[in-house]
């Protein structure tokens, strides 16, 4: 235990609850915000009431862009369940020539900034492949930067578990894909589930990639991003607020739950740059 | 990890036997999906932003003529207002991210080197979470909080004071807001690889608080610090959903946004794009000097 006189200490837990209630009041208010029963924004609000919610769920637009997001969350995470599983498999049991690229790579879509990454993109798209912007493209995108999370958590993973179980499973006469199948697999099963978790919850947010491939489609993101100036909205875009938090807490806790290897651990802070950006 | 070593030959089917054989086939496999979509779907794509900001486009029709010339980065050297965004987009990135760095530090100590075990995880988690719930609404909720009849005004009018409303005063607490996360991390990660008895032996030797932080911690953490930072300034650099929202200036991200989907000048776009990766270049390659990437 360090020594620290009692000022110190003090002023230490002083600076974290300043530094965490400056987080958290944000979050806190856009849940009470979503109860609010008037259309006006200020603040304190006037009553409490569910009645935005109900109009939220039964809003055409709500609804059509909850599917377009359910749909591009699972296409990007399944695209990057895959890529992210043979690339880990790749760095993490064989020893090949630019295998330090392979990890730079990865996480090179989100290192950059999303306007870049969605910009190349966009101008691949339309310019070079001459393709329309639809929820392929969206999907595309948002697989480009998930990849790196299901790479992070399986590759921690296979370097924990080691390789000599693999090996005794080769031993007695199993061949690569029955190795794979029934060792290496279930021991990253796990890990695989919390990438995949958190990968979905990237998309979900995402909206700079998105707003750049999205071409007419609308994500729940997006659907704020055109409505947040609409008076008559605000109240419904309050829940969607609240929802969108909702719904990509829940993926990152049970990631957390799941995953032995803790998500705060280095480089996992560089697969949640992603987070942040979208 | 690394190539397998020597083993019996398994004794299962051929196609199993003729893949062991080949570690290299076993390898090529493997790689073939994600090198190729990373390298063909990305790095083409990063190639064709380059491509594309040398491109212009027909004053005339209005159309794209990929005819390549260096016009869009002289328009952008050579117009004031451009100069300025990029001006303002880096200086609003850098006092961002010292106000990040000032805020996380404390929390990031406390974390590696005070709280007992239980909290520090808790804590972990609490700083943990807000980085991935929704940018967007993050955004949103300070535009709420920061407007007119908002929040902040309410909170500081008792004082007789008053918010700062939309500006670059708001973009500076809102980005600060949203990067933070992104800095308490990589710093608490940092603290806590430094030896406690080397505070202790600096205490020990009559250093004053103030000069052990100087002096002792403040060296020790820097790598961590410059890595946090990549985030903080990579972030703002890129960023156009923050300025729309709580203010009415242009960075770049802006410009970029607005010259694809308004005025549908996507070479010009692409060429105010490449401005934060030249930037970003360069930031890195002044981290990888100052240690920071072992602490990313």
């Amino acid at each position: 235990m360090l020594h620290l006189s009692n000022g110190t200490r003090w002023a230490l837990r002083i600076g974290t609850a300043i530094t965490l209630t400056f987080i958290y009041v944000p979050l806190i208010v856009i849940a009470i915000y979503a109860f609010n029963d008037s259309r006006s924004q200020s603040w304190p609000i006037e009553g409490l009431t569910l009645d935005w919610f109900d109009k939220a769920l039964h809003n055409p637009g709500v609804r059509d862009a909850l599917w377009t997001s359910l749909k591009a969350g699972l296409g990007a995470t399944a695209i990057a369940i895959l890529l992210g599983t043979l690339a880990a498999m790749a760095v993490a049991r064989h020893r090949f020539f630019g295998r330090d690229t392979i990890s730079f790579l990865v996480v090179l879509p989100i290192a950059l900034p999303g306007i870049v990454t969605g910009m190349a993109l966009n101008a691949t798209f339309t310019q070079v492949l001459g393709v329309d912007l639809t929820l392929f493209t969206v999907i595309v995108g948002h697989a480009t930067f998930c990849i790196v999370v299901v790479y992070n958590n399986a590759v921690a993973r296979l370097r924990r578990t080691g390789t000599s179980l693999e090996e005794a499973a080769n031993d007695l006469g199993a061949g690569p894909w029955r190795t794979f199948r029934d060792v290496t697999f279930p021991q990253m099963r796990t890990a695989l589930v919390a990438g995949a978790l958190l990968a979905f919850a990237l998309s979900f947010d995402e909206i700079i990639v998105t707003t750049f491939t999205a071409g007419s489609e609308q994500t729940l993101p997006i659907w704020i991003f055109t409505n947040y100036s609409r008076p008559n909205q605000l109240p419904i875009v309050n829940v969607v607020g609240l929802m969108l938090i909702v719904l990509s807490i829940i993926p990152v806790y049970l990631a957390n739950r799941l995953s032995q290897d803790p998500i705060g651990a280095p480089g996992a802070t560089a697969g949640a740059g992603a987070a942040a950006r979208g | 990890m690394a190539s397998p070593a020597p083993r019996a030959e398994p004794a299962a089917s051929g196609l199993a036997r003729f893949l062991w054989r080949r570690p290299r086939l076993q390898l090529s496999l493997l790689l073939a999906g994600p090198v190729g979509w990373l390298v063909v779907a990305y790095l083409g794509s990063l190639a064709v932003l380059f491509v594309a900001s040398l491109w212009q486009l027909d004053d005339f029709s209005g159309e794209i003529v990929q005819n390549p010339g260096l016009q869009n980065f002289q328009e952008l050297i050579d117009t004031p207002v451009y100069r300025s965004i990029v001006l303002r987009t880096a200086l609003i990135a850098a006092l961002v991210t010292i106000t990040d760095a000032v805020l996380a530090f404390p929390i990031a100590f406390y974390m590696a080197k005070v709280a007992s075990p239980r909290v520090r995880a808790l804590l972990v988690v609490a700083v943990l979470m807000p980085l991935w719930s929704s940018y967007l609404v993050k955004v949103y909720t300070w535009r709420i909080m920061l407007s007119n009849e908002g929040m902040v005004n309410w909170v500081l009018d008792p004082v007789g004071l008053n918010g700062p409303g939309f500006g670059n005063v708001a973009t500076w607490l809102v980005f600060s807001y949203l990067w933070l996360p992104f800095m308490i991390l990589p710093i608490y990660a940092g603290l806590e690889r430094i030896p406690n008895s080397l505070i202790d032996a600096s205490g020990d030797l009559g250093a004053p608080t103030w000069t052990t932080f100087r002096r002792v911690i403040l060296p020790l953490a820097l790598p961590a610090l410059v890595a946090g930072s990549i985030f903080t300034f990579s972030l703002t650099l890129g960023d156009y959903i923050t300025p729309t929202l709580v203010s009415s200036t242009q960075f770049i991200g802006n410009v970029v946004y607005a010259n694809v989907g308004i005025a549908n000048n996507l070479p010009l776009a692409a060429a105010f794009a490449t401005v934060p990766v030249a930037i970003m270049v360069v930031y890195l390659l002044i981290a990888r000097r100052l240690g920071a990437f072992e602490s990313l």
